[in-house]
Formats: C-alpha cells, structure tokens, sequence
C-alpha cells in the first residue's frame, strides 16, 4: 500500500540533513486536508461582512443601518460611531501612521470600510450590506503621486493635527549628494530616465480573513487568522484591545499564500474582534477576491526618475529621486528607521564611485499600504531601477550589457564592501555566476540568433539582470519594526525517545518550513527529520519573534534553529562525558554521536543521551536533567544573496504581444538546506516576476475606481505565459550565518522583472527605437511603445 | 424559500434542503462540511474550486448545486481509495508541485481529468490542461512534472498488470 509516508525512496534521496528531502505537510495537502482560515469552524459562530465605499474620496453624510438591523439573520450593525465608543474607530499601521478602521466622517479610498454586518451566515451578511444606506458627498481625488504635492491638491489626511499637505513622511535620504555631483561632473557618459514600477498586488490564492472568539467568562481572546507575524500581531492587538498578551491567542493554521499580503493588521480584523468582544460569540471575516485587490496591502507604486553615469567604461554614479505613492493610510511594511525601506540598495552589485538616493512618500486615495510583494522591503524596485538603468547606460555607450555590468562588479577581493549608500556587502562572487547564465543560456548563440532573425523580420530580445539582495532583517542595533526587535526564537525540547519538537517564531506560508526546520535540527543533531516535529503558528506554544517576510525565515529563524541544535549538542555531551566516565573535551561528534577521540567505538548516540537526561541516574555537577534549549537569534548582519538571470522573449511583429521563451536564473543563496525547496522558491518567484513585467498591474481612472478589481482584470500568469525555467547555482556561504545560508525567496521576484524588461527593450530598440516601456509590457503598452507612444502606467 | 436537492458526492447518496442561490462549492464546504474544495476568486478564473461532475472538471463556484441534483460530483477527497493515493496525489508530492497547497486540490481534479482522458500528454498539452488555474506558488513547472510522473507511473503499473 502506498501511502506518502512509505513511498519507496532509494536510501541516497533520505539523507539525515540537508538534501532533497520530500516534504513532510504534503500529506495533508495533496489529500484535500489542510486547514486553512475559511475551514474554521467554531460553535455558534456568526460572520462578518463589510461594506465598502465606493468612492475615492468623500464625505459621509449620513449612514442609515435601520433596514439592514431590521433583517431577520442580522445580529449587528457596526459602524465609526459603535467603535468610538471602545476606542477602536482608528488603529496604528504598521508605520506609525493611524487608520481609520470604519470611517467616519470621510472615505479616503475606493473600497474603504465604512460598516462591518454581522449575521447568522455569510449570504445574509452579504445580503444586508445591499441594506445600509450611506449618503457620500464625493470630494475631488488624487490619484496621480506626481500631483500630490500640487499646491491646490486636496488635502486627505484632515484628520491628522497639523498635516498641511500631502506628504506621507519626510523626504528620506541615502548616500552622498556632493559626492555624487562630482562624479557625475566627472563622467564621460550620463543618461536619465523616468521610470514607474507600478503598483500590483500580491494577491495570494487564500484572502485575508480572521476567527475571532472572545470568552466573555475568562477574559480569553482566540485568533485565527493566516498572518505572516502572529507575534507582532499580538502584541498589536495587546495595545489596541488594553488586555494582557498571555489573554490573547493567535493561531495561524495553513496559511494559502501571503507573499506579504498578509504582514499588516486590517480593519476587518479589528471589527471581528470588536464583533466577538461585544456579541459574546465567534466571529469570522474572510475577505472575497475583490476586497483584497481593492482593500489590503498593494506593493510597490514608485514613481523614480534617475541619472546614471560611467567614466573609462565602468559604471560610477547614480543619483535617484523617487515619489512614493502609500495611499490614504501609510502602512507600509518596513523597519521604523527605513521609512523607504532598503531601496537604498540601489546601488547594486557594483563598485561605484558614489550614488545619492531621495524618497519622498505621499498620501493619494488610494488603497493603504505599500507591503512588500515577496520582496525585502523595496529591495524589488531599487534593483529594478538600477538593472532597468545599467541597461539604458550600455544603450548609451553601445556596450553588450553583460560586457558592462563585467566591468563594474564589485570584485570577490572587495568584500566585506561597503556600498555608497551604507550597506556591507558580505561575501560575493558575482562574474562567476553571470558567466554561469552565460553558458547556460548560450549568450553568444541567443545573440547570433537575434541578429538572424532581425534580418527576417522577428523581433527578439535577451535581457540581463544581476540583483544583490539584503535578507534576513535584522541586527538589533540597526533595525526594527513598531519598536520589536527583528530577532526570531527557536525552542528545541529533545524527548526521552530521542524525538526532538522545534517551536518556531517564522510562519510558513507555503515555504516548507516544517521539512526545511526539521533537516536542521537533523544536520546539528542526528536525528532524523521524521522524528523532528516543527511547531509554529500558535503564539501559546512558540518563541517570540517577528514571522516571515523579507526572506527571514532561513537567515534568522534558520540560525536560530542551529544555534539552539548546538546548544543542546553542547548539553549532551556533558551527560555523555558523565555516561562514558571521561571529560568533555575528549570527545569527538558525528552525526548523532559523541565519542572518545583515539576509541571511536566507546560512544553515546544521541537518543541514549536523551534517555539518560531525563532518566533517575545522575546528572553532571551542576547540570539540571532534561534535554531542551531556547535561543533569540540576533542576526548580526543582514545576508546578500545575489543571482543573474537572463530573459530571452519574442515578441509578435503584429500583435505586440511577449512571449517568455526561456528564462535562465542562476542564485548564489549560499548553502541550500533542501536544494528542492529552493528550486521551487525560486521557480514561483519568477512566475511572479512574470506577472509583474507582463501583466499584473492595479490602475485607477482620474476618479480613483481601480480598474483591476477581480482576477478578470488583475491578470496573473498561468501555466501559458510561464516558460520551462532554467535554473543554475553558485554557492558562496554567507561568511556569518552558522549555516552559511542566506536566504532565497524573494529573489526571483527582485531579479526576473528588470530581466524581462530589458528583454522586450533589447527586442525594439534597434528596430523601432524603443529605449523605455513601464511594467506591464502588456501588448497594448507594448504596441504603443512601437508606435513612439509610449505612455506610463495610470 | 429553499430547494431539496440530491446528488451522489464521491460515491454516497447526499440530500438537503438548500437555499435555490446556494453555489456548489459552498454547498461542498458548508453542507457536506468537506473542506478539501477551496474558493479564491469568485469569478471563475482561479480554478482552486475546480471539481468533477459526471467526471469533467468544472469550477464549483461557477454553478448553483440545485444544477447538480441528480448528478455525480467528486471532490478532492474521493481521490485517495482505502488508503491507497491516487498516483496524481502521488506525483505532486514526488515532484514538489504543491508548496502552500491551496490550489493543489483544483489542481489534482484537473490533471487527474487530463490523465482520464489523454494518459500521456505532452508537456503542452499538461499546460494547457491546467491553464484554467491559477497557482502563486510553484510557477507551474514542477506540476508538468507531476503530471507526467503520475502518466509514467500508470502507464508502468498497467505494463506490469498488463
């Protein structure tokens, strides 16, 4: 009988640690049993439903819940007025700005909350949000960030005491602006451009959604909800709901994607709790397809403009000013003292001369946010812009793009390197893997080709990106978010049977982190990952620490879980000193043994030390029984992974539309713990990068209606528009993470767009002389751009 | 006002009174309580609701379940017979084509539909199969080769029995 759990695997497909390990949640998965937030369901549990504006910007005149309280499966009707009076009318995003969670006196984006239903099922709720009757006053909108700042523009944030215009935060700034001019004064090839990465969406296969279950009899509250940081989340609704962080429970079961959808807290989250806090029962919201492409977290919508200049053909400055669009709110994901998050990253991969970098934020009416879609905090849009401008330089100076990113490459003897905007690079050798995509895509021969086939007619393209990323956020002393230190606990418990439980702060969203944890604890310890069970997603039963995004799981909960494997190898071989009647110094480990140097075969395995630990025969002096550890892992840097991709497209001569013909991306991530995991990371990410380039994108008309309010116009790729991606690797350990790991994730999110653009741009510049295009490189955009119309992204 | 409606899910007789407007999929998830069969769109264009009727794949959230009174429906949950997984269920683990699994179940439907009727496609024609679904995750390339696992692995096993 064949089951997953005794599939026949040849011996070398199981190894003890890192390998390609088969997952061990695909059990439950592949047979339809996962649990995930829609398939709670509590005793006497009501839902919730929210009714949205449908205007960008308007005052509130009146809302009348009469007609919808008057329904007969309708419990409750909540709106601003019912939440003033618990101090919950506004909440705190996560940038230190306040939302408001329904509104009150004004509605600031299309799709903002204006009242929350609560009814005996969800088609009632639904059913009496048709019943409240809201009467708006619309007001004029801005939607365009370069027009924020106008001095006539409406102001949005009227609510905020002493706010006079549109601006977010202040102007932030990064590197040295003199430094800069000189280099630009020195240069002998300048060029500039205006570029947009439009605001998309990450738009996660699972919505946002909560089960929110107050006892009224304990003071208790029980959260479920699929969120990315349920520790920060707690310690938010500790202060936003006054009670102690021990009352409140938060379980995230499976969680159907989040990609950084689901790092902030939203107003539907808050109005459930409010909902079960007053009602005395279960509550559950779930967000449909629509509320989450209008509602919750966007990404990106930079609006750069940027110079880039070289000397003796090397690259040597870049000077960037960007508007950044947050919406109405400003709940943008990143560390407090990074209010433009590590865009200040754009300097690259390569040895500049210096760089100036200038982000303002502002306030539009627009949906809040920008999170950070599958990306570390804006590292997406730097190395988009930096790649995007490397590509117009060597246009400019009728260089190959891969000859001039060459030249300009920090050199391996550089690290750790110090870039002009501030960051230490740690470790990188980065010709050697662009000459890994060279030979893997055949660079010599796709250009050949491409020169054919321009004789006959078809218009192809090979783009180059090369990113370096900064992951695993981050050391104490630099970084943090409301406050929390970006550290990440692991609590490893060896039983008496030698099977090991891990607890956890990350929250897989898919990542495989129970295999992936599981191999870890199996390399430092010996034992084999079956036995190791990986708990997360329940505040009550893991450490504290800030969840996954940002590509943190490996860089931090990672280290963490080998800190605390060691910690507890370091603890057994006192009890085996005792054991084996020698001293611990001379004793030797291998995997899952310590024993005598010079008489390998007197030894203790790892399950006999844990017998031993928990047994009635005596401990080490001073060493109290049992076989656990506990870790906060500080990351004292944060890892660069890097990685070159080459893209090479068609594009129809007729219809304009691209097609990915292949994709070549090759990672250094470092050591990779289960190589298949992260082939499948990174396979995802570049489906993404796909959608990005191509197709995804949420517009709005002058009125602020988003145009792209279903996956009918939110367009994500499928199986059609992916091509057989092409993967490669060069490993360069990351000099300080104790597996040498650093982290894989986002990477192919950051590195594909720029890629792809380039491509379509390689493929028009000769012939049509096309030198820009913004994402999406959708055909209408595209043929546009063929036309000498080119026209950015609304 | 509510409906009686019946129909047999994944081999037993089912009969309930609903409401006319109810969709399927809700009638699988909320009614039958089999929660396998997810929703991520509602507008037909995600696939995760994807189940079988009369065995052609079809989008539960795209059909009221008063129009499947009479037939055969099968979810995600029929696929694994006492205890003996379907070798497409099989694949996707082999192959890694399923990382946060929400779209996995729609997925398993379509493809197991695909291998019914054509056991060895090709590459293209497994891409095309599963156009109609959208996953975030795997970037479809492990899910081709899940399926073809599962067509190697039939096409050896009826070898073998053959």
């Amino acid at each position: 009988m064949a089951t997953v759990e005794n599939l026949p695997s040849p011996s070398s497909e199981r190894p003890i640690g890192f390998g390609r390990l088969k997952r061990k949640e695909d059990a439950r998965f592949i047979r339809g049993q996962g649990t995930y937030l829609d398939d709670i369901r509590l005793p006497g549990m009501v839902h919730g439903a929210i009714l949205r504006s449908p205007y960008a910007h308007a005052r509130i005149v009146s809302i009348d819940t009469s007609r919808a309280l008057a329904h007969p499966n309708v419990a409750a009707v909540v709106t601003a007025k019912d939440l003033e009076t618990l101090g919950l009318a506004w909440m705190p995003t996560i940038s230190y700005d306040t939302q408001a969670v329904l509104a009150g006196d004004k509605v600031r984006f299309q799709g903002q909350e204006v009242a929350f239903v609560i009814a005996t099922d969800e088609y009632s709720a639904n059913d009496a949000l048709q019943l409240i009757d809201v009467e708006y006053e619309p007001l004029p909108a801005i939607v365009n960030a370069r027009k924020a700042l106008d001095p006539d523009a409406p102001l949005i944030r009227d609510d905020k005491a002493g706010q006079r215009d549109n601006l977010a935060s202040p102007t932030w700034e990064a590197g040295d602006e003199e430094a800069t001019n000189k280099a630009f004064a020195e240069a002998d090839t300048v060029v500039s451009r205006d570029i947009i990465y439009p605001r998309c969406h990450p738009a996660p296969l699972e919505t946002c959604g909560i089960v929110a279950d107050f006892d009224p009899k304990t003071g208790q509250l029980n959260i479920w909800n699929g969120n990315q940081a349920p520790h920060a989340h707690r310690t938010v609704y500790a202060h936003v709901a006054g009670l102690a962080e021990h009352m409140i429970r938060i379980r995230c079961s499976d969680i159907g994607g989040g990609f950084g959808n689901k790092v902030p807290v939203y107003p539907g989250y808050v109005c459930a709790i409010a909902g079960s806090i007053v009602a005395g029962v279960p509550v559950k919201w779930i967000e449909n397809r629509t509320e989450n492409l209008v509602s919750t977290g966007f990404a990106r919508d930079y609006v750069m403009r940027a110079e880039m200049c070289s000397k003796d053909g090397k690259i040597t400055g870049l000077r960037v000013d960007v508007i950044a669009d947050h919406g109405a709110f400003d709940s943008t994901a990143q560390p407090t003292k990074f209010p433009a998050g590590f865009f200040h990253i754009v300097c690259g991969s390569y040895d500049l001369q210096a760089s100036h970098v200038k982000v303002k934020a502002v306030y539009t009416n627009k949906a809040p946010g920008g999170v950070a879609y599958r990306c570390s905090f804006r590292i997406t849009e730097a190395v988009y812009l930096v790649e995007r401008m490397v590509d117009a330089l060597a246009l400019e100076m009728k260089a190959d793009p891969i000859d001039l990113r060459m030249r300009s490459f920090i050199a391996p003897g550089q690290f750790p390197y110090e870039t002009t905007t501030g960051w230490t690079y740690d470790s990188g050798n980065y010709a050697e893997t662009m000459k890994v995509a060279m030979d893997i895509a055949g660079y010599d021969d796709l250009r050949r080709e491409q020169r054919e086939k321009r004789d006959r007619g078809e218009l192809m393209g090979i783009g180059v990106a090369f990113f370096t990323e900064g992951v695993g956020a981050g050391p104490r002393k630099h970084m943090d978010i409301l406050g929390l230190a970006m550290n990440d606990g692991a609590d490893l418990r060896v039983h008496p049977s030698g099977k090991a439980v891990v607890s956890i702060s990350a929250q897989t969203q898919g990542q495989g982190h129970e295999t992936t944890f599981a191999q870890i604890v199996a390399e430092e310890l010996g034992i084999p990952p079956e036995d190791i069970e990986v708990r997360h997603g329940d505040t009550d039963k893991s450490p504290y620490g800030l969840g996954t995004y940002g590509s943190r799981s490996t860089p931090v909960s990672g280290a963490a879980v080998a800190v605390v494997s060691r910690k507890v190898r370091d603890r057994a071989r006192l009890i085996a000193a005792t054991m084996l009647e020698t001293r611990p110094e001379d004793l030797a480990w291998e995997k899952g043994r310590w024993y005598v140097k010079g008489d390998p075969e007197k030894g203790a395995m790892i399950e006999d030390i844990a017998v031993r630990a928990y047994s009635g025969e005596p401990m080490p002096e001073g060493m109290e029984g049992g076989l656990d550890a506990q870790v906060i892992y500080d990351p004292p840097n944060l890892t660069y992974p890097y990685g070159a991709y080459i893209a090479v497209v068609d594009v129809d001569p007729d219809t304009a539309q691209v097609t990915i013909r292949r994709f070549i991306a090759v990672d250094d991530c470092g050591v990779r713990i289960n190589p298949m995991i992260v082939d499948g990371q990174i396979h995802g990410g570049l489906a993404e990068g796909v959608g990005i380039a191509l197709m995804e994108l949420l517009s709005f008309d002058e009125e602020g209606n988003c145009l792209n309010s279903s996956f009918m116009d939110y367009l994500i790729p499928t199986a059609l528009e992916c091509p057989d991606f092409e993967l490669g690797e060069t490993v360069t350990p990351c000099p300080h993470h104790p597996l040498g790991a650093k982290g894989v994730g986002e990477s192919p999110n950051v590195g594909s767009p720029p890629a792809i653009v380039n491509a379509v741009i390689d493929a028009l510049h000769e012939t049509h002389g096309v030198d820009h295009i913004d994402m999406p490189c959708t055909p209408a955009r595209v043929w546009a751009a063929m036309q000498g119309r080119a026209e950015p992204p609304q | 006002m509510t409906i009686n409606v019946s129909m047999t899910v994944n081999g037993t007789q089912v009969s309930h009174e609903i409401e006319p407007r109810m969709l399927l999929v809700h009638f699988i998830r909320e009614t039958l309580e089999l929660t396998g069969t997810h929703w991520g769109c509602d507008t037909s264009n995600c696939g995760a609701c994807v189940v079988r009727i009369d065995g052609q794949p079809v989008k539960s959230c795209t059909i009221l379940a008063a129009m499947c009174d009479g037939h055969e429906v099968a979810t995600v949950e029929s696929l694994e017979v006492d205890g003996q997984l379907d070798p497409i269920q099989m694949g996707f683990h082999e192959r890694h084509a399923l990382q946060c699994g929400f779209c996995t179940p729609g997925m398993l439907m379509t493809t197991r539909a695909l291998l019914d009727e054509n056991p060895d496609p090709t590459d293209h024609e497994i891409r095309v199969a599963i156009s109609g679904a959208i996953c975030r995750c795997t970037g479809y390339k492990n899910i081709v080769s899940a399926v073809r696992w599962a067509a190697e692995h039939e096409a050896a096993t009826a070898n073998r029995e053959g």
